[in-house]
C-alpha cells in the first residue's frame, strides 16, 4: 500500500511510472507488427543508430531540448533502417548482417561524436550514460508530455491505417495487387517504430530499447490468434510491466529502472510461454489426453488476420 | 615501441582476430547472434570479475564465454518451442541477460572497479598502461598477448576445420551425411566467437566487437565470390579499420574503437555503392542495359511482324505510344538509337528492319518461345 500511495504522491516515481507506461504501451502496440513481420531486431538497430543523431543534434544546435534530440535520434535511426533495407534488398548481404553492421557502425559514429563533445564542448559523461542505459529518474513532466504527444500521434496513425497495416503484415502481395502503396506503408510503419524507440531512449536507453518492442508483443502473441487482441494485449502488458519495473526499481536501492523494466517484461514472456492456453508449454506437456496441436511450429509466426 | 604504436598494433590484432570467424557468421546468418553474444556476456564478466578481480584472468574469459554459449543455447531452445521466431528469441534473450548483468553490477559490485561503460565501450587508449611482466621483464601490453592468443586460436581452428566449416555452411545436409557433425562445429564456432568477444571487449567494447566481426566479411562479400579470398580480404579490412580509425580518432581526439567502427561503416558504404558487379551503381547500370536490350528486341520484333501496319517515321513516337504503351520520349530515343546501330532503317518513309534488325527480332521470338 505504501508503494501505491507513493505512486500517486511521489513526483519522481509518478513521472517515471507514467513515462514507462506510455513507453510500454506504444512500444508494445507497434512492436507487434515488427514481431509479426519477422523484423523484431530492427528496433535494436534503430535504437543504437539513434546515438549519433542525439550527439549530432546537440553538436549542431547546442540545445538539450528533448524534442531537438529526439528529432536527431529519429533522423539517424530512420537512415539506418533505410540502409538496412536497401542493403538487404539490392545486394546479397543477408538482412541480419546488414542489421548488425549498421547497428555497430552507427553506434561507433555516435561514440566518436559523444567523446568529441565530452572533450571539446564540455558535455558531461552523464549525458552519454543517460542515453546508453536510460536515466528514468531524470524524467520531468515536460518529457512525459513530449512522449505522450509523439506516442499518441504514432498510435492514432496506426489505428487510422489499421486495415492497411494488417494487410502489410499478413499479405503484402495481395495489398500490392489492390494497388495499395505497400512500399510507402512499409516506410511508414518503420517510421512509427522509430518514433516508439525514440521516445523510450531517455527511459531505458539504446541497449535495452529493443526488448520493449519485442517482449510485450511476444507475450501477447501466446494468448491470442487475432491481431486486434494481440496489439491491445501487448499495449496493456507493455504499460503494466513498465509501471511494475518503475515501482520495483524505486522500492530498492541500486536497482536501475531500464534493466528492471526489461526483467519484468522477460518474466511475463516466460510466464506466457509456459501458461498460455493451447500454445503454452505446460499446457502441451500436461495434456496427453488432449489432441496435441498438429503443427505447433507453423503457428509461431502468423496469427489469423481475421478479427474485427 | 611507442604507446601509440602499441595501441595501433593491439587494434589491428583485435580487428583481425574478430574478422576471421566473421565470414562464417555472415554466411551462416549468425550476425545478430554475435550481437546477442557480445551483450549477453556481461553477467558472465560481472560474476567472473567478482570472483577473480581481474578482467584479463583466463578464468573470467572462460566463464564469460560460457555465458555467450548459454545465449546461443537459450535462443535455440526458445525458438525450438515453436512459440517464438528466431529473431524475436535473440531480441528477448540478450536484453534479459544484459539486464541481469547491469543489475548485478549496480547492486553487488558498485564498489569494484568495473562499470558498464567500460564493458560496452572499451578504451583502446588505456591498452599500454596494463602490461604483462614476467620475472621483472616488461613483455608489452597485456591486451596484445590476450588478443594475439585469440588470433592464433581462431586462425588455427579455421585452418584445421576449414573444409568442414565450408561444407557445413554451404550444404549442411551433405556435411551431416558425410559425418562432419555440423552441430558440434556450430557450437565450436559459437564458443570461438564468445571467447573472441570476451577477450576483445576490454579493448574495443562489446558493441564494436560486432562491427569488427560482421563489417569485414560483409564488405568482402560484395567484392569476391570465393570463401578463402573473403577471409583474407576481411583480415586486410580489419587492419585498415585499425590504422585509418586510429588516425581519425587521433585527429578528433575521440574514441578509437568508435572511429574504427565508423571507418568500417564508411568502407562498407563505398563497397555498397561502387563494388564492381555487386555494387548499387553496377547493378543499376546492368538493369539499364537489360531494359535497353529488351526495348530494342521488342521494337525490332514489332516492326518485323508482317501483321504490323507500316509505321511512318515521323509518326513513330505516337504510334509506339499507342501500340506498345511507351512514352513518346522513350520511343523517340529507342528509334534513333536503333537507326544509328543499323537495326532499323527508313524505306519509303516507313520504318523497316535491316538484316540485323531481322536477326534481333528472331532472337526475341526465340526468347519468347
Amino acid at each position: 500500500m505504501d508503494l501505491l500511495y507513493e505512486l500517486v504522491t511521489d513526483y519522481t516515481l509518478r513521472t517515471v511510472a507514467l513515462g514507462a507506461a506510455l513507453l510500454g504501451m506504444v512500444g508494445g502496440s507497434l512492436g507487434s507488427y515488427a514481431v509479426l513481420r519477422g523484423r523484431s531486431l530492427i528496433g535494436d538497430a534503430v535504437a543504437h543508430a539513434a546515438l549519433p543523431g542525439i550527439a549530432g543534434a546537440f553538436l549542431l544546435t547546442g540545445s538539450m531540448n528533448p524534442l531537438v534530440l529526439m528529432l536527431g535520434a529519429a533522423t539517424t535511426g530512420l537512415a539506418a533502417a533505410l540502409l538496412v533495407e536497401t542493403t538487404a534488398h539490392t545486394t546479397r548481404v543477408p538482412y541480419d548482417s546488414a542489421l548488425a553492421l549498421m547497428l555497430s557502425a552507427f553506434f561507433g559514429l555516435g561514440l566518436v561524436l559523444m567523446t568529441y563533445l565530452q572533450r571539446h564542448a564540455g558535455a558531461s559523461q552523464a549525458g552519454l550514460d543517460a542515453f546508453l542505459f536510460g536515466q528514468a529518474a531524470a524524467l520531468v513532466t515536460r518529457d512525459v508530455y513530449v512522449m505522450a504527444a509523439l506516442g499518441g500521434i504514432a498510435l492514432v496513425v496506426m489505428l487510422l491505417l489499421w486495415k492497411e497495416l494488417k494487410l502489410l503484415s499478413f499479405n503484402p502481395d495481395f495489398g500490392h495487387s489492390l494497388g495499395l502503396p505497400m512500399q510507402l506503408l512499409n516506410g511508414l510503419l518503420t517510421t512509427l517504430i522509430v518514433v516508439a524507440i525514440v521516445i523510450g531512449l531517455q527511459t531505458v536507453g539504446v541497449v535495452l530499447m529493443s526488448a520493449v518492442l519485442i517482449a510485450p508483443a511476444v507475450a501477447a502473441r501466446q494468448w491470442t490468434n487475432q491481431l486486434g487482441r494481440m496489439v491491445a494485449l501487448a499495449a496493456g502488458i507493455g504499460a503494466a510491466t513498465g509501471v511494475a519495473g518503475a515501482v520495483v526499481s524505486a522500492s530498492m536501492r541500486n536497482l536501475p529502472t531500464g534493466p528492471t523494466i526489461v526483467l519484468c517484461m522477460g518474466a511475463v514472456v516466460a510466464g506466457s510461454m509456459l501458461l498460455a492456453p493451447e500454445r503454452g508449454l505446460l499446457w502441451r506437456m500436461g495434456g496427453p489426453r488432449r489432441a496435441a496441436s498438429p503443427h505447433p511450429d507453423s503457428s509461431s509466426s502468423a496469427p489469423s488476420p481475421a478479427d474485427s | 615501441m611507442s604507446p601509440q604504436a602499441e595501441v595501433q598494433l593491439v587494434a589491428a590484432v583485435t580487428a583481425v582476430a574478430c574478422a576471421l570467424p566473421g565470414a562464417f557468421l555472415v554466411l551462416r546468418r549468425l550476425s545478430m547472434m554475435s550481437d546477442a553474444i557480445s551483450h549477453a556476456i556481461l553477467p558472465g564478466i560481472v560474476v567472473g570479475f567478482m570472483l577473480t578481480e581481474s578482467l584479463a584472468s583466463p578464468l573470467l574469459i572462460a566463464g564469460a564465454a560460457a555465458t555467450g554459449v548459454l545465449t546461443v543455447v537459450l535462443v535455440e531452445r526458445i525458438e525450438g518451442t515453436g512459440l517464438v521466431r528466431e529473431d524475436a528469441a535473440i531480441g528477448l534473450v540478450f536484453p534479459v541477460l544484459f539486464s541481469i548483468g547491469v543489475v548485478l553490477l549496480a547492486r553487488y559490485a558498485s564498489d569494484v572497479h568495473l562499470d558498464v561503460d567500460a564493458v560496452l565501450l572499451g578504451e583502446l587508449a588505456f591498452v599500454p598502461f596494463d602490461r604483462l611482466e614476467w620475472a621483472g621483464h616488461d613483455l608489452g601490453p597485456r591486451a596484445l598477448w590476450v588478443m594475439g592468443t585469440v588470433l592464433l586460436l581462431n586462425a588455427a581452428f579455421l585452418a584445421a576445420f576449414y573444409k568442414e566449416l565450408k561444407l557445413s555452411t554451404f550444404d549442411a545436409q551433405l556435411a551431416a551425411t558425410l559425418g562432419f557433425m555440423p552441430g558440434v562445429l556450430h557450437y565450436a564456432l559459437m564458443s570461438l566467437v564468445s571467447v573472441t568477444a570476451v577477450s576483445a571487449f576490454d579493448a574495443v567494447g562489446s558493441i564494436l566487437v560486432v562491427a569488427l566481426m560482421v563489417a569485414p566479411p560483409a564488405t568482402a562479400y560484395l567484392l569476391t565470390d570465393r570463401l578463402n579470398r573473403m577471409m583474407f580480404l576481411s583480415a586486410g579490412l580489419g587492419v585498415a579499420y585499425a590504422l585509418v580509425g586510429y588516425a581519425g580518432a587521433a585527429a578528433l581526439d575521440a574514441s578509437i574503437a568508435g572511429s574504427m567502427a565508423t571507418v568500417a561503416g564508411l568502407l562498407f558504404g563505398i563497397a555498397l555503392v561502387a563494388a564492381p558487379e555487386r555494387g548499387l551503381v553496377a547493378s543499376w547500370h546492368r538493369q539499364r542495359q537489360h531494359a535497353a536490350r529488351f526495348s530494342a528486341q521488342l521494337l525490332a520484333a514489332y516492326i518485323a511482324n508482317p501483321d504490323t501496319p507500316p509505321v511512318p517515321r515521323p509518326e513513330a513516337a505516337n504510334r509506339l505510344h499507342d501500340r506498345l504503351g511507351w512514352t513518346p520520349s522513350h520511343a523517340r530515343a529507342v528509334v534513333s538509337d536503333l537507326q544509328e546501330r543499323g537495326v532499323l532503317t527508313v524505306h519509303n518513309g516507313h520504318l523497316v528492319c535491316t538484316e540485323a534488325g531481322q536477326r534481333l527480332a528472331d532472337e526475341a521470338a526465340q526468347h519468347a518461345a
